[in-house]
């Protein structure tokens, strides 16, 4: 617990200092993009309609999604962007984070300033005319100052909103107190997803007070209190500024990571190794399958470690199957024709998916192959991970199989292992380097007709660094290394209920048997 | 001084007209009342001198150039405003809804210190008030200090909507009068909108009666007064301020003789 908690908090001024940018970047300029919104809007009826329904529509929109969403846009530009002037920029991180928690931060703006500003006094507004102001002295001398508190109150709304939104930018790459949050569900490391909740709560608390004290500054006139609170919040940015840089310094290489213990681990061996070649590194992690590829082809990262039978299915979409010497092959040559990134090989190790059950359940039913579990299958239920379902491997399965179960309900994968274990679900779909499958006793199921193309760990490296001397040279010494009984155990160290470890632990303890040390 | 030549407006784009076809004029230091029922459209031709109401027809000048030329917001300027809803500024101290307009007419603000402490007591409020805001006055300190900040730039014209109107009958009684010696000491011209004869005839130089949009008497209090008068409407309006001042004498007689 406590070593845990010291582990989170050494991490806290790279997380909360991005955590703070990122939320004072969006808010900024939701205020920014606003305001004259508010104002048009509070002239113009006709006008006023249209915007607030627009902001009122991107608010039921869930906030994850909306994060998704402009992922695929951004890269869509960024592609038309290349094409046009010839250099792109990175679709993933700061950039949709920003777009996405800057729209979220427009609707209490705009609803709170055009309220106030459609429900001033109308004498004081005639008064405004009479002595003679022009529109824009009405609205600087007259209808903001009285209108602020109002809009203030906006403001803090949607600092709370962005706050707390800004947790969901860690799974398009963006680091944030949502690292906690992510990271720590996948390992269940609770404490780690008490402290990212708690430190956004903090943080959503402070800045909500701080912009009351603005707020009850301008209200009552005391622009000392005003100013204040504005000083004490821009000191606080710069501070997070300043913190931010100085934990990530300029990093040289960033190595990407799904949101798996596997990953976690392999990313951090990825940046020791460079590290120890003399170059700065990074992890960017809890990256979703597809978009690490796509981080990757578009040079948003440097290096990750795929899976060839995902790739060969997702990336490259193809239904075949062909033996593994020949499908590294292919897909070497394919991904640098297609996509110019270089497989660089594979870590001799294969994380497949597979079908897994209780052992007591398989040997009750008599269950050893995906075939023998067809017989059994209505009566079943079948949990897997968010993408197990969508994938062209259970499709396949599925069809040549004749795979039809009683239910079939998705888990995020800490839970899925519990749900068989505590016989929540019958089958679910597992990795086969899972250090659980031994740790609950489970039997991966047989797949006799070789419907699964293989999985083998493969390191990926990006465009820009195809051949980059420091990076092959770090990541070079990895390729055939690394046995499966060596990763499952290092996952389970980071997956076991009891005696677990950080992933960055388990990574060392990997260097060490691999003797990288 | 101000001057309406054969202008009108509607509000329902030609359907019903607020204005028709109105044309008079107003003298240099006049003081008119302009007296009508609420929808007579008095407030729209008090509105359209200082441009806070476009006509759609005819042509409304001030001291001889019409005010379609100018800037409405500068013709504002030199154009004092007073109206019932008083309109004063919240967030401003009285000090600072006084000495708007000359703060907007760019003046030195040692200019305007002087100009709003000398305000301030011409209105017969305590320098002390100054400071205040304007959620701390009265009603009838509030409207002191409404016509205070409408003198502030020395305008010659003076428009006041139902100025007092919202007032109890002392206070409005002694505002009305007192303003009344300010027009005359500092030669102002004043329009004045009412719909209470009694003050109109109590304040006004000649009265000006608009029904439906049109004027339907224009003339010196004792002229209309006249009991001859063509206008069976004027009459009766006209009629009422003496049959109440009759009805008080008979009553005062009554109690008397009771007593």
């Amino acid at each position: 617990m406590g070593e845990r908690f010291v582990a989170a908090a050494r991490l806290l001024p790279d997380y909360l200092g991005q955590h703070v940018l990122l939320s004072a970047a969006a808010l900024g300029l939701g205020f920014l993009i606003s305001l004259p919104l508010v104002v048009v809007a509070s002239r113009n009826a006709r006008i006023r309609w249209p915007v607030l329904g627009f902001a009122s529509i991107v608010q039921t929109v869930p906030s994850l999604a909306l994060l998704a969403l402009f992922y695929p846009l951004l890269l869509a530009i960024s592609t038309l962007w290349q094409h046009l002037f010839g250099y792109g920029f990175s679709a993933l991180g700061f950039l949709p984070s920003l777009l996405a928690l800057t729209l979220y931060s427009m609707l209490p703006i705009l609803r709170n300033g055009v309220t106030g500003l459609t429900n001033l006094d109308p004498a004081v507004i005639e008064a405004a005319r009479g002595v003679g102001m022009t529109n824009r002295q009405r609205l600087l001398r007259i209808e903001l100052p009285l209108a602020a508190p109002v809009l203030m109150a906006g403001v803090r709304t949607a600092a709370v909103w962005v706050i707390g939104g800004a947790t969901l930018s860690t799974p398009v790459g963006q680091t944030s107190l949502g690292n906690y949050i992510f990271s720590g569900l996948q390992v269940e490391d609770w404490v780690s997803v008490l402290f990212g909740c708690l430190a956004a709560v903090a943080l959503a608390l402070i800045a909500d007070q701080l912009l009351g004290l603005i707020e009850a500054g301008v209200a009552t006139r005391r622009p000392k209190l005003a100013w204040m609170g504005l000083g004490v919040l821009l000191a606080g940015v710069g501070a997070a500024g300043v913190g931010s840089l100085a934990a990530a310094g300029h990093p040289a290489y960033v190595v990407g990571a799904k949101n798996f213990a596997e990953q976690y681990i392999l990313a951090d061996v990825m940046t020791d190794r460079i590290r120890t070649e003399g170059s700065a590194a990074t992890a960017r992690v809890d990256l979703g399958s597809v978009i690490a590829f796509r981080a990757l082809a578009s040079n948003g990262i440097d290096a990750y470690v795929d899976y060839s039978g995902t790739v060969w299915s997702t990336i490259m979409n193809r239904r075949d199957s062909l033996p593994r010497k020949q499908m590294l092959q292919e897909m070497t040559t394919r991904l640098r024709k297609d996509h110019g990134v270089v497989l660089l090989g594979a870590l001799g190790f294969e994380n497949a998916y597979a079908l897994a059950m209780r052992r007591d359940r398989a040997e009750q039913l008599g269950i050893r192959t995906i075939a023998d579990l067809s017989q059994h299958a209505p009566e079943l239920r079948i949990g897997g991970d968010f993408e197990f379902f969508a994938r062209s491997e259970w499709q396949a399965l599925r069809d040549r199989y004749g795979l039809r179960f009683r239910e079939q309900r998705q888990f995020q994968p800490t839970f899925l292992y519990k749900a068989v274990a505590s016989k929540e679900v019958d089958v679910i779909s597992a990795a086969s380097s899972d250090g659980r499958i031994r740790a609950y006793d489970l039997v991966v199921l047989e797949d006799p007709q070789q419907v699964i193309p293989p999985y083998d760990a493969i390191v990926l490296l990006s465009p820009t660094r195809a051949s980059d001397p420091v990076l092959r040279k770090a990541l070079q010494p990895l390729v055939g290394a690394v046995p499966i009984d060596l990763m499952r155990q290092a996952n389970y160290m980071v997956d076991r209920d009891s005696g677990r470890v950080s992933p960055s632990q388990a990574a060392h303890w990997l260097e060490e048997q691999l003797h990288l040390k | 001084m101000i001057a309406f030549e054969g202008v009108s407006k509607s509000f329902d784009e030609g359907r019903d007209f607020a204005v028709r076809d109105v044309s008079f004029s107003v003298a240099s230091r006049a003081f008119v009342a302009l007296v009508g029922d609420s929808g007579s459209g008095k407030t729209t031709l008090l509105k359209m001198i200082n441009r806070l109401i476009e006509p759609d027809q005819g042509t409304v000048k001030v001291a001889g150039e019409s005010v379609q030329g100018m800037a409405g917001y500068s013709l504002r300027r030199k154009i004092g405003y007073v109206f019932q809803g008083i309109g004063l500024f919240p967030h401003m101290s009285v000090g600072e809804n006084i000495g708007i307009t000359p703060l907007l007419l760019g003046w030195p603000q040692a200019d305007i210190d002087a100009r709003t402490a000398e305000l301030i007591d011409l209105v017969e409020l305590p320098r002390s008030y100054l400071a205040r805001m304007p959620s701390e006055l009265s009603g009838g300190q509030r409207q002191r200090v409404g016509v205070a900040r409408a003198l502030a730039a020395r305008p010659s014209i003076m428009l006041m909507d139902e100025p007092f109107g919202a007032l109890d009958p002392v206070t409005r009684d002694t505002l009305g009068s007192g303003y009344r010696r300010l027009h005359d000491t500092m030669g102002l011209t004043t329009v004045m909108v009412t719909h209470d004869v009694m003050e109109a005839v109590l304040l006004g130089d000649r009265i000006i009666v608009v029904r439906q949009g049109e004027i339907v008497a224009d003339g010196e209090p004792h002229e209309l007064f006249n009991a001859h008068h063509p206008d069976a409407g004027v009459r009766a309006l006209m009629d009422m301020p003496r049959r109440q001042a009759e009805r008080v004498r008979i009553l005062m007689q009554e109690r008397t003789a009771r007593g």
